[in-house]
């Protein structure tokens, strides 16, 4: 879905291939195009191909896949297109490493808050136009570079800001989707108003609240200052919903909470994993991520 | 004797038929449920399962009907406490009502409405079968102790004790009924909400390593808080857990919570782990897992509402 999103707009000012797992997924793109509609609205064509063999030259690599299938794409993208930069958009933490483990080369980091509902193989629905985020990983790109590619999306219409470090706000994000995401699969809640609701002792908002000062906690112990506070995050996200819904349109499902849904394995590996493992290495105690992580991979065995 | 069993569900059922076995006792039953009431009333309650008899009882869900009881036996879910209590309460200007509800803050709700309270704890369980008709799934003791703020004498609440045991229901007055009562709340505020969580079952949830490690953490914490109230245990919740956990005893059981949460249905959460974290803080003793349980199952409450 957000793959569709980076490569229907990007298609609008360059040469655009896509790679997929299933064959009739791009014979659908290629007979097709690729439709968009919501926040915007058009038909991009493009090349698309399940055989990594077709894929002809390129500059740059936008690895969209789920965290949990990353390693499978990068295993398939090993050993081409050598020149060409990757950016990783995946969530949660060590996208990078994957694919640095299938082959060097110069990698971009990125984070996206765009999201997007799905309706087939050849249409996607631009839900939250909202920014990508993107920096160098650890020296193997320039901050011109990463220039070039945020210009890159914005003239393709979407919205991208370049940043010389990626890691405070990618940590941002990250305290942030540990949190709203296992809360959101554990309850079956969306992110609605509860999910910021202080009043009574047993709000859900204290719960999220004690859940991000958990994870600020194993970031200042990693020597992270943060990009933007996760709690204010939150709050603007379910201001924001707020409004929309008032126009009947908009309660969003985090994707860990749409997994959980039609049982499908989750990204909580990635995301409040990586946030445990990294607390550990630190010497920062999170019991309650701890708990969270421990009840959706329990969740995930119920489904059986 | 006359004994209201207030609230004739599974567990008031129980206690109801058993008690009209014994020839000196009246029993009289409160619902809100006609059809349950209306056959009582023409056909005796029925047990089956791990009990076979038929009770005369006389049931009503006119709470003005009730008449004046010695003894009222509450079993209600937790949160109707209040209401079914209160209407009933004129009955009781001169009697004593225990709890043998789930969970912890029942007795302090009772003893806001009547002058006598038993503190208690049941372990039978069963089901409704069909209105008038209940089976008995587990048999077990029941533990009754004067409530410490509003007390029942002693010698009242051993009275009330004979009567059960008379009746089937094997009953023990206790000075201090805390200890059986925390161990329950403890290993309940372990099983209940994980497995609501999770959807997985009582035995699952302690065979799976990461479960089992939140439920030994949710049961530290409850500890604690028993301790700081000079609570002793009357057995190890983490022991009940194992033990029950076992392929030949509650293995597929789905915990009252799970069922809760599976029909949309209110949940007796802020009796359990709610209640360790409200017992904790007025004791100076965090219960973050619990409290995190509480808010979590709320919100399932709310998604599923």
């Amino acid at each position: 879905m957000i793959g569709s999103l980076y490569a229907a707009h990007l298609a609008r000012i360059a040469d655009v291939s896509v790679l997929t797992r299933r064959p009739e997924h791009a014979r659908a793109l290629e007979e097709q195009g690729l439709r968009v509609s919501g926040k915007a609205d058009f038909n991009a064509r493009l090349h698309a191909t399940a055989d990594p063999g077709d894929l002809p030259g390129a500059d740059l690599v936008i690895l969209a896949t789920k965290a949990t299938d990353l390693e499978d794409a990068a295993r398939r993208l090993a050993g081409r297109l050598p020149e060409a930069i990757a950016m990783t958009i995946q969530n949660g933490l060590g996208a990078e490493e994957i694919v640095r483990a299938h082959g060097a080369r110069p990698l971009i980091s990125a984070v996206t808050f765009m999201s997007g509902v799905r309706h087939g193989d050849a249409h996607v629905e631009y839900e939250l136009d909202t920014e990508t985020w993107l920096g160098p990983y650890a020296g193997t790109t320039t901050v011109e570079t990463v220039d070039e590619v945020a210009q890159l999306l914005v003239a393709a219409g979407l919205r991208a800001r370049p940043f010389p470090d990626l890691r405070p706000a990618q940590w941002s994000k990250l305290i942030f989707n540990a949190t709203v995401n296992t809360v959101a699969a554990l309850t079956d809640l969306p992110h609605v108003a509860a999910f910021a609701a202080e009043q009574a002792p047993t709000d859900l908002g204290h719960l999220v609240h004690e859940l991000m000062e958990e994870g600020k906690r194993v970031a200042a112990a990693a020597g992270l200052e943060l990009h933007e506070d996760p709690w204010e995050m939150n709050v603007l996200a379910v201001r924001r919903g707020e409004t929309e819904a008032a126009h009947g349109k908009y309660a969003h499902v985090p994707s860990m909470l749409d997994d959980v849904r039609s049982r499908r394995r989750t990204e909580v590996d990635f995301i409040t994993g990586a946030l445990v493992r990294e607390a550990d290495r630190h010497g920062v105690p999170v019991p309650l991520h701890t708990a969270m992580y421990r009840l959706v991979r329990a969740r995930e065995t119920a489904y059986r | 004797m006359r004994v209201a069993v207030i609230g004739c569900g599974a567990v008031g059922s129980l206690f109801a038929a058993h008690l009209a076995q014994v020839d000196d006792v009246e029993v009289w039953a409160y619902d809100l449920d006609r059809a349950h009431v209306a056959a009582i009333n023409e056909r005796g309650l029925r047990l089956s399962g791990a009990a076979d008899v038929v009770g005369r009882v006389r049931a009503t869900s006119d709470a003005g009907e009730l008449p004046p009881c010695e003894f009222g036996i509450v079993a209600t879910k937790s949160m109707h406490t209040r209401r079914a209590v209160a209407a009933v309460a004129h009955a009781f200007a001169e009697g004593a009502v225990a709890s043998v509800q789930n969970g912890a803050g029942n007795e302090e709700l009772i003893a806001e409405l009547v002058p006598q309270v038993i503190r208690g704890t049941t372990f039978p369980a069963g089901h409704i079968v069909e209105p008038g008709h209940v089976c008995m799934d587990t048999r077990g003791d029941t533990q009754l102790g004067p409530f410490e703020p509003k007390p029942a004498p002693l010698e009242r609440v051993r009275e009330l004790a004979e009567a059960c045991t008379r009746g089937g229901m094997p009953t023990h007055a206790l000075e201090d009924a805390r200890g059986a009562q925390w161990r329950k709340l403890i290993f309940n505020a372990a099983s209940n909400p994980i497995a609501a969580l999770t959807g997985l079952t009582h035995g699952q949830v302690w065979e799976l390593e990461r479960t089992q490690r939140v439920a030994r953490g949710v049961m530290a914490e409850g500890r604690a808080v028993a301790d700081a109230q000079g609570i002793v245990l009357d057995s190890d919740p983490v022991e009940l857990f194992e033990w029950s956990a076992g392929r030949d005893v509650a293995y597929a059981h789905k915990p009252s919570m799970l069922q809760d949460v599976e029909a949309g249905r209110a949940t007796e959460i802020d009796f359990l782990n709610g209640a360790i974290v409200d017992f904790g803080e007025r004791h100076g003793v965090d219960a973050p897992l619990n409290g995190a349980l509480t808010a979590l199952v709320h919100g399932l409450e709310r998604s599923r509402a």
